[in-house]
């Protein structure tokens, strides 16, 4: 990819991620996380990772933002004044924390430089396929197979949670 | 080609931007927001340093936190909805049964 294309997708994403923050409508900060949601999409077909770019789109530009987007208007039903936000951004406070972690990264980066990248063009190609994000997933050498049985464990749990906390008491 | 150190700055500056709207903002819905942003920026370096290295044990890191994530987002988000029925508000401030 070529440097400038990096440059106006690293400004998208990082000014949809602070007007996520600086915007006092939920609605509106919900948008610009699906913006930001869909440069970092980018960015993972830029990494040669195809799939997990798709699946990016799918579940979190998708289902997760309906999700989102679902709760804000149910609770705008009942009480359009309860979602605004009261408290007010303190500036000083803000761009101390920005300054601390940014720091932090910078500084450990520098600490422990990586070494040059060992991916050739020809391993780039085929990084992030379906088919090698399958064999790598289910093979039976390698440890992912477990955790994947496990996450339907916890999708189920999480059903049932969701279920019990969101019905209706009836008393 | 980018260089992978680029790819990490982004993902510490997404990362920050989740933090602070974790710390500042008042509406629950929006601090979940910003945990989905922070969630994001990890998976980005996931993924920029599974491919500085060739590996594909960056990108099944991202398939499960994917899967967390969606599980997270649906419990609090029924958590979120429960608490305003009881409560009449989602004020942050306001929710501090649990505070010691």
């Amino acid at each position: 990819m070529s440097l400038p294309f990096f440059w106006v997708l690293a400004l998208i994403a990082v000014g949809a991620s602070i007007m996520v923050v600086a915007s006092q409508n939920p609605v509106r900060s919900a948008l610009y996380l699906v913006t930001s949601f869909l440069c970092v999409a980018a960015f993972y077909i830029t990494l040669s990772a195809q799939f997990i770019a798709a699946v990016q789109v799918i579940v979190y530009a998708g289902a997760i933002m309906v999700l989102f987007l679902f709760v804000i208007m149910l609770l705008n039903l009942s009480a359009p004044q309860a979602l605004r936000e009261t408290g007010r951004l303190h500036p000083i406070a803000t761009i101390g924390l920005a300054v601390v972690f940014i720091s932090t990264l910078v500084f450990s980066q520098s600490l422990a430089p990586l070494s040059r990248s060992l991916t050739t063009s020809a391993t780039a190609e085929s990084l992030g396929t379906v088919e090698a994000v399958g064999l790598t997933l289910f093979s039976s050498k390698l440890p992912w197979l477990f955790p994947f049985e496990i996450t339907s464990i916890l999708l189920l749990v999480a059903v049932i949670g969701a279920i019990i906390m969101a019905k209706r008491r009836v008393d | 080609m980018v260089p992978t150190q680029y790819y990490l700055v982004l993902s510490g500056i997404l990362f920050t931007t989740g933090v602070i709207g974790v710390l500042v903002k008042r509406n629950p819905i929006v601090i979940f927001m910003c945990i989905e942003l922070m969630l994001n920026a990890a998976n980005l370096s996931f993924i920029a340093l599974g491919r500085h290295f060739g590996q594909m044990n960056g990108q099944m890191y991202v398939i499960f936190a994917l899967a967390v994530a969606a599980a997270e987002v649906s419990v609090g988000l029924g958590i979120i909805v429960a608490i305003f029925r009881a409560k009449e508000t989602i004020n942050i401030d306001e929710i501090n049964l649990m505070k010691f």
